[in-house]
């Protein structure tokens, strides 16, 4: 079980991590000043629940990894994230659309792991909450404000919101039954009706519409990513490869 | 976005503090105004309350009119408490 223990906590770090560097993307290219830093605190963050849960995968792993070669000395198929988090932001719209869905996830997990019979899940979770209530508030004023917004707002909402969703099912792909059942993960059944109710009211409330489409092939926590990962990675973990043990 | 409207931020560092003026920032309507000040000015635990208003709606004093607003204060001395002496003998002033 302690495989699946680590490999549980290194998903929802990654989950955190690639957020976190898209999040970043979008530092000197928000819509506004104010915006901008906005997604800089979200990502920062993401960034936070990432190095922690990263850690704590390394703990359990038992290998010595730290939090740094985890983040930057894997490679593509090495990574546990879902395929939600680490696709390109063709538009403002598309980040609030994966921003909704994702800090709606977070929050249900993390209210659920605050309870977690792992500890320093729970620590992380209990800490976490707080944060990520925030996100879902952010990405909810912006996805009414451009759904129930000009023709044109509506429309890129609507496509957002269209390009996001084959991706949502993979936030509910079954866990090991067996950290369930110890306490240790959260049930994706029971997360999975209560963010899709969240989402689906606030959609409901943007005039925006939840699409009807078959969900995408899933893989991600297996290390089978989109092609965009392997950019995604180059671009953050290229300073820490070409100048290893690197300080300043 | 070019046209959101400035809004002015005032923040209470802790209970029993009054507002203070902070800065000012764009935002598109209120709600929002209130979140971007949450995020540009209590990002290091500044404060514990926030106002914003709009900085359209504050009617401010002219520097044209400083002189004949401000000036005719300066020697009015005996306005402050210190102007006065406390007679000997009295006491809880």
């Amino acid at each position: 079980m302690t495989d699946s223990h680590a490999g549980y906590v290194l998903g929802l770090a990654d989950d955190a991590l690639i957020s976190a560097q898209r999040m970043g993307w979008w530092i000197s290219r928000a819509p506004q000043l104010e915006e901008d830093v906005a997604l800089a605190n979200i990502g920062l963050d993401q960034l936070g629940q990432a190095r922690t849960l990263l850690a704590h995968a390394g703990a359990l792993e038992g290998d010595g990894r730290s939090e740094d070669d985890l983040a930057y000395l894997r490679d593509e198929r090495d990574f546990r994230n879902v395929k939600l988090v680490e696709r390109p932001q063709t538009d403002f719209a598309v980040t609030m659309a994966r921003l909704l869905v994702f800090a709606t996830w977070q929050a249900e997990l993390y209210a659920a792991l605050a309870g977690s019979t792992d500890a320093t899940l729970a620590g992380v979770a209990g800490k976490a909450v707080k944060e990520v209530a925030y996100h879902v508030d952010h990405a909810r004023q912006w996805v009414l404000r451009l759904g129930d917004g000009t023709d044109e707002s509506h429309r890129r909402m609507q496509a957002a919101v269209d390009a996001e969703w084959p991706f949502v099912e993979e936030l509910f792909r079954p866990v090991d039954p067996a950290l369930v059942a110890a306490g240790v993960a959260a049930d994706p059944t029971v997360l999975r009706a209560a963010v899709l109710r969240r989402v689906g009211q606030v959609l409901d409330e943007a005039t925006l519409s939840v699409p009807d489409v078959a969900p995408a092939v899933a893989g991600g926590r297996d290390g089978l990513h989109t092609e965009h990962l392997g950019f995604l990675l180059a671009e953050m973990q290229h300073l820490t490869r070409s100048h290893p043990e690197a300080s300043w | 976005m070019r046209d959101w409207p400035l809004w002015e931020v005032f923040v209470r560092s802790r209970r029993g503090l009054s507002h203070v003026h902070v800065g000012s920032l764009h935002a598109p309507d209120a709600e929002m105004a209130l979140r971007n000040a949450r995020d540009l000015y209590t990002r290091r635990q500044e404060g514990v309350s926030l106002w914003v208003v709009p900085a359209a709606e504050i009617v401010a004093s002219s520097p044209d009119e400083a002189d004949a607003f401000f000036d005719p204060a300066a020697d009015k001395i005996y306005r402050h408490p210190t102007f006065y002496d406390v007679p000997e003998g009295v006491e809880h002033l």
